[in-house]
């Protein structure tokens, strides 16, 4: 069965054939995007019914405003030297601020042990944290959708190749291949953000390929065959928008899992470096003045942990709106 | 099904079968791990700087260097230090030296690999004692309030940071509370003479177990309990979330299969439905996601470590890391995979020896 695949190059000859596969594949395009559209306004209908979903969705909205607010506050400081916030996030004593002070009007979240104002911080962190989070996935979720379609489809050796490069990636515990990446490529939010980026492509691989899998021996896909499609039209058009909604999902989860992990290697000092207003790096800079101020270990940490959970909700919420199985 | 268990003929091919299954996983393993081992080399040869340099210190000469090339072997080509590298491995057992300590990377991380295997267990452990319970009573209570309560708890559990819950529990029931120490393995004033003590396994837990008993001195015992606590549970939160998730979920699916409905309709009583007869097969899937996450929990040690002070290989890693210690950070990098890759192909083989379905699938 797996070796259905590559006898393109003879289906190629006749031209008689290759306009009536043009004919055809525009109506069926057509009749697919109506099917599309249907599917996927009832997915958003059930998503829309989970409430906790929602809640979800709407966390990551105000993390998202704050990230946009920290951008418009370094823009504007930058253009007319005072941007939305009083504080800038690097600001020492800003103020007259004195170190370590508890959560006020004028602090909301105290100020940390340089008299940086830790609410100014956090929200700067979101902005670090969203962006880092997002490029790390569009680092795995492309590669791996890259490989994970190949060998999906062409199976066989190229297959085996690739699950066995796959598998030895997978043989490493998440972080700690993250880790050795660090250590070859030297530490920075950067490669931290390109190391966990490339620690998750088997994920997602693993996902396409199997999805693949299931795809390639329907009935729609060899019609697109037999209709003289090549190969990279039949990935491209016909199976990946089938996979798309299982990758979606793991896009939402998976930005959840990037935030968590960049900001834990920032936490080891091998990520964002001092005095970026990283949350992680903001969680270790704080960690020796737990006695002078708790609330400087506290508030970064509860940043991500409601930015990943948020993440984490829209994710599974999503899961249950695109397969029902799953509702509670 | 049973008529077809009960043919000879059948059998023999079936066990033909499980034995040819576990052959090809086994070689399909060593390939993995060979590749693995080749990939850490080349990564780690292709690192920038130059481990001489490290190695001399702040003013290197020319004949320095190259004495140190020489005795570490960097001045021959890449594929010959590979050879050597292999050979070493292969034939020795032997994955270099700590460019730190110039003592053997096994020895050094055999002294600190028991502080994580006894960290890991007890965390383990303790996630799956409070997590297969939370899944079956959410499981059983689905759609109450219960069942959301607790699956938006295993949701924070996964979502949070362990290296924040660490630092939080050490703060509050350590510096404000006062309850625990908060670092180490045992009370700094303890350690050295559990250290002394004839039987030496260098897992606490143990050694101050078989102290307690021969003894009488339980305090050791204690001690060590103690400390375990709060790294313990720092560290088994996302295994505990994950397992309570599973739980739940596998629980749910075999609900609704008809032999469940047959022990219901035979009068049993619900208790004894969940409790024998669906528990039981809903454990199988779980203990696979218990396997896997034991790599996951060896990479949580480097951050559970570093905040508790625990003289575990996690510990040592990253201060290899900040340290440019190359041969510590491969040999443990290898050591973790070579595990990890271990441990899957066990959960494999024990998982095609339930379900016989898997082998068959695997020779397509």
């Amino acid at each position: 069965m797996s070796n259905l695949t590559d006898s393109d190059p003879e289906k190629d000859n006749g031209p008689v054939e290759i306009k009536q596969n043009v004919d055809h594949d525009s109506v069926q395009s057509d009749l697919e995007t109506i099917s599309e559209a249907t599917t996927w306004w009832i997915i958003l209908r059930r998503f829309r019914k989970n409430q906790v979903a929602l809640l979800g969705l709407g966390f990551l909205g105000f993390f998202a405003f704050l990230a946009i607010l920290s951008y418009l506050d370094t823009i504007l400081t930058l253009i007319f030297g005072q941007g939305i916030f009083p504080y800038g996030p690097n600001e020492i004593f800003a103020n007259g601020a004195s170190s370590f002070e508890p959560p006020s009007l004028e602090h909301i979240f105290g100020t940390d042990n340089v008299g940086r104002d830790i609410f100014i911080r956090i929200i700067y962190g979101a902005r670090i944290s969203m962006t880092v989070g997002f490029l790390a996935v569009l680092v795995s979720l492309s590669a791996g959708t890259f490989l994970g379609l190949i060998a999906g489809y062409y199976g066989g050796v190229i297959d085996s190749i690739i699950s066995m490069i796959l598998e030895m990636l997978l043989a490493f515990p998440s972080i700690l291949l993250a880790l050795a990446i660090l250590a070859i490529f030297g530490s920075s939010l950067t490669n931290a953000m390109i190391a966990v980026g490339i620690v998750y492509i088997p994920y997602y691989a693993r996902i396409v390929r199997g999805q693949v899998f299931v795809e390639r021996e329907l009935m729609y896909v060899e019609s697109a065959k037999v209709l003289g499609a090549k190969t990279p039209r039949i990935l491209m058009k016909h199976i990946l928008p089938n996979v798309f909604g299982v990758l979606i999902i793991y896009t939402s989860l998976g930005i959840g899992t990037a935030i968590l992990e960049v900001a834990a290697l920032s936490f080891l000092g091998l990520g964002a470096l001092p005095p970026t207003a990283e949350w992680g790096s903001m969680i270790a800079d704080g960690r020796y003045y737990w006695l002078s101020g708790p609330h400087l270990v506290f508030f970064p940490g509860i940043a991500i942990l409601l930015a990943v959970l948020s993440f984490n909700l829209v994710g599974d919420g999503l899961r249950e709106a695109l397969d029902p199985r799953f509702k509670r | 099904m049973n008529k077809i268990k009960e043919s000879p003929a059948l059998i023999s091919n079936d066990f033909q079968n499980f034995v040819k299954f576990m052959a090809k996983r086994f070689l399909r393993s060593i390939i993995v791990i060979l590749g693995i081992i080749t990939i850490v080399f080349i990564l780690f040869r292709i690192l920038p700087g130059d481990p001489a340099r490290d190695l001399v210190g702040k003013f290197p000469t020319a004949e320095r260097l190259a004495a140190v090339r020489e005795i570490w072997g960097l001045d021959k080509p890449v594929w010959d230090q590979y050879i050597i590298f292999m050979q070493k491995l292969i034939f020795e057992f032997d994955i270099g030296m700590s460019y730190d300590t110039s003592t053997p990377v096994l020895h050094e991380l055999g002294l600190r690999f028991p502080a994580t295997i006894e960290l890991a267990l007890v965390s383990m452990m303790l996630a799956i004692m409070v997590g297969i319970p939370i899944g079956i009573i959410s499981a059983y209570k689905q759609h109450t309030r219960t069942d959301y309560l607790s699956m938006i708890l295993a949701l924070v559990g996964v979502s949070m940071p362990i290296y924040w819950l660490g630092l939080m529990l050490q703060g509050v029931f350590a510096r404000d509370l006062g309850w625990f120490i908060g670092t180490g393995r045992i009370e700094p004033v303890l350690s050295s003479e559990l250290n002394l003590y004839p039987f030496h396994t260098n897992f606490y837990l143990i050694d101050s177990f078989v102290m307690g008993i021969v003894e009488g001195n339980w305090v050791f015992f204690i001690s060590t309990v103690e400390n375990l606590i709060l790294p313990g549970i720092a560290l088994a939160t996302i295994p505990m979330a994950v397992i309570a998730r599973m739980m739940r979920s596998s629980m749910i699916e075999e609900m609704r299969k008809d032999y469940v409905r047959t022990a219901r309709s035979k009068g049993l009583r619900e208790r004894l439905v969940i409790l024998k007869h669906v528990t039981k097969n809903a454990l199988i899937p779980t203990i696979t996601v218990i396997g896997l996450n034991f790599g996951a929990l060896l990479g949580g040690a480097v951050l559970t470590e570093t905040i508790f002070s625990w003289p575990g290989v996690g510990k040592y890693i990253w201060l290899s890391i900040t340290q440019r210690d190359t041969p510590v950070i491969m040999g443990f990098v290898m050591i973790v995979a070579i595990i990890f890759v271990f441990a899957n192909m066990i959960t494999d083989i024990i998982y095609a020896y339930l379900d016989p379905r898997v082998r068959y699938y695997e020779r397509d």
